[in-house]
């Protein structure tokens, strides 16, 4: 009966793993640009979502409405301000831009929250459960963020496929040049696809937030999950980037079955032999 | 009054000069063929009006609006509407999906997609597949459509032709009339000398950048378009073209050209 748990509840978390990987997939997927500081941004969503909290009469959902509109715009303007002017001296200097996007935000959280270990006071929610067997329970808010990773992955695959705005990001994905043949402004739709990543990470940061508790310089450890995600799904797919979520939170869960200590192992192991054996990931099709 | 007014153009590809000081008037609703050898500087021209290059000098106006400085999608609201050398369509949209990125930021008119498809029979039938899935031919029509949907004042058609066979250039071509019926002042760029004077109500030969010869084709002798054509010495004293030229900047302006 453990095992059949391992399996529930390493594919919950694999929606998480997803859904925190999917902004990651998105902006590589349109600019060919890997963000350094996504899980830096996740962490600083979860300290703001603190603050929020902490500080004024909103709970989780109130801060969870102020920060995920914050972070789309703090997106846009990243990418107009600063993203895309290192993308015209080379994809090198989006790494070198990014990478010190990290390194500052998890010092400004360091210097303005200090050290500690938070979490995130998310009341009831977080302990909530459903028992499903004598044996088998799963949180509500595992529960709650595997729906809300299906839906974000749908309604942004719907939005790519179906709106003339995700269109005209598939097209600048193509061939940037011929989408300002046709009218886009690539600048402007890179940001776009900038903020609608970023949101997707906040929401990804608040939920991983809620589930465990964080510190300033976590954002890199997480960032290492969302990348095996990627590279397991398939790089530029998003279904792929939810097949890989859920690979990796099998293979943590069920290798912290076998041993608490395998937990990581399992993971960066399914992550290697990935890449050797299948480089081009479990869903090689590109949609972006 | 003209449409499109050019005046002292000059671009560069790095070091070499793909345009020189060239003076270029389309008058609304007039059809003009710039013709020329390859490297004569053909595409850069177009790439520079639809503001894909940047020109060193001259200006561009559009209407009497100064548009030099502006972007490439700018000019696409304002009208300025180019159908790429290569076809450049997006490889991961279908065929509908192509066609309607061009009314992303295109303006109202008379052209919309099912009307581009009934311009070409065989599209609505086969609109849910991949552009890659079609021949060069189908490939080009689908860049004339995408074109086409942002209904331009100025359409630009780069190199139609281009590795097609005459049949199916022949095809294409019997949908210009219509496209010029409802107003569309069209500047095309053509290797195929005969194509283009067929359709052109006035041609313009450009020899390394530079405008050798302009004028109607009726007016224009086949000998005359010739020399121009191939920058060939006059045979008498006339209006002459420099014969040096057609050694090793004119190589390198080929190399250029075919590395585009």
């Amino acid at each position: 009966m453990n095992w059949v748990n391992a399996v529930l509840q390493g594919a919950l978390l694999g929606g998480l793993y997803a859904l925190f990987a999917c902004g990651l997939s998105l902006m590589f997927g349109v600019m060919r640009i890997v963000n350094l500081a996504h899980g830096d941004f996740a962490v600083l969503a979860a300290f703001m979502a603190y603050s929020v909290i902490t500080l004024t009469p909103l709970g989780p959902l109130g801060a969870t409405a102020v920060v995920i509109p914050l972070f789309a715009l703090i997106g846009y303007l990243t990418q107009r301000g600063l993203i895309q002017h290192a993308l015209k001296v080379g994809p090198l200097s989006t790494l070198l831009v990014t990478f010190g996007l990290s390194i500052i935000i998890q010092n400004l959280l360091l210097e303005g929250y200090s050290a500690d270990t938070r979490s995130l006071p998310a009341g009831s929610l977080v302990s909530a459960s459903l028992q499903l067997t004598d044996d088998i329970a799963i949180s509500y808010l595992a529960l709650i963020t595997f729906v809300l990773a299906i839906v974000v992955l749908a309604g942004l695959q719907q939005f790519l496929s179906r709106t003339a705005l995700g269109r005209m990001l598939r097209a600048t994905s193509d061939d940037r040049e011929a989408a300002s043949m046709v009218g886009g402004d690539p600048r402007h739709i890179y940001a776009v696809a900038t903020a609608i990543a970023f949101s997707i990470v906040a929401l990804a940061g608040l939920l991983f937030a809620m589930r465990s508790s964080f510190d300033p310089s976590i954002g890199p450890t997480r960032l290492l999950f969302a990348f095996e995600a990627v590279v397991i799904g398939g790089l530029g797919s998003l279904w792929g980037t939810l097949a890989g979520g859920l690979v990796l939170g099998l293979a943590q869960t069920l290798g912290a079955q076998v041993d608490p200590a395998f937990t990581l192992l399992a993971g960066h192991l399914i992550f290697l032999g990935v890449l050797a054996f299948r480089p081009q990931g479990l869903i090689a099709g590109r949609e972006l | 009054m003209s449409l499109l007014e050019i005046t002292g153009l000059t671009v560069h590809h790095g070091q070499l000069a793909a345009v020189v000081d060239l003076d270029l008037a389309v008058d609304d609703g007039e059809t003009l063929a710039v013709i020329g050898a390859n490297g004569a500087g053909k595409s850069t021209l177009l790439r520079t009006i639809a503001g894909v290059n940047r020109p060193s000098a001259g200006t561009i106006a559009l209407g009497g609006v100064d548009i030099t400085g502006w972007p490439a999608h700018r000019r696409v609201a304002e009208g300025v509407v180019l159908v790429p050398e290569g076809r450049r369509l997006f490889s991961s949209l279908t065929v509908e999906e192509n066609l309607l990125t061009g009314a992303y930021r295109g303006r109202p008119g008379p052209w919309s997609v099912p009307r581009v498809m009934g311009l070409f029979g065989w599209m609505t039938e086969r609109r849910r597949q991949r552009s890659t899935q079609l021949s060069g031919g189908e490939q080009q029509a689908v860049a004339l459509g995408r074109a086409l949907v942002a209904n331009p004042r100025l359409l630009l058609l780069d190199e139609v032709s281009l590795g097609l066979a005459p049949v199916v250039v022949r095809k294409l071509y019997e949908v210009l009339p219509e496209i010029i019926a409802e107003g569309t002042t069209v500047l095309l760029v053509e290797q195929d000398v005969t194509q283009a004077m067929r359709v052109a109500d006035r041609v313009q030969c450009l020899l390394e950048g530079r405008g050798v010869l302009a004028g109607r084709p009726a007016d224009l002798a086949p000998e005359q378009v010739e020399r121009a054509y191939f920058g060939l010495r006059e045979p008498a004293d006339g209006e002459s073209v420099d014969g040096e030229s057609v050694d090793g900047e004119s190589v390198a302006s080929e190399v250029r050209g075919s590395e585009r």
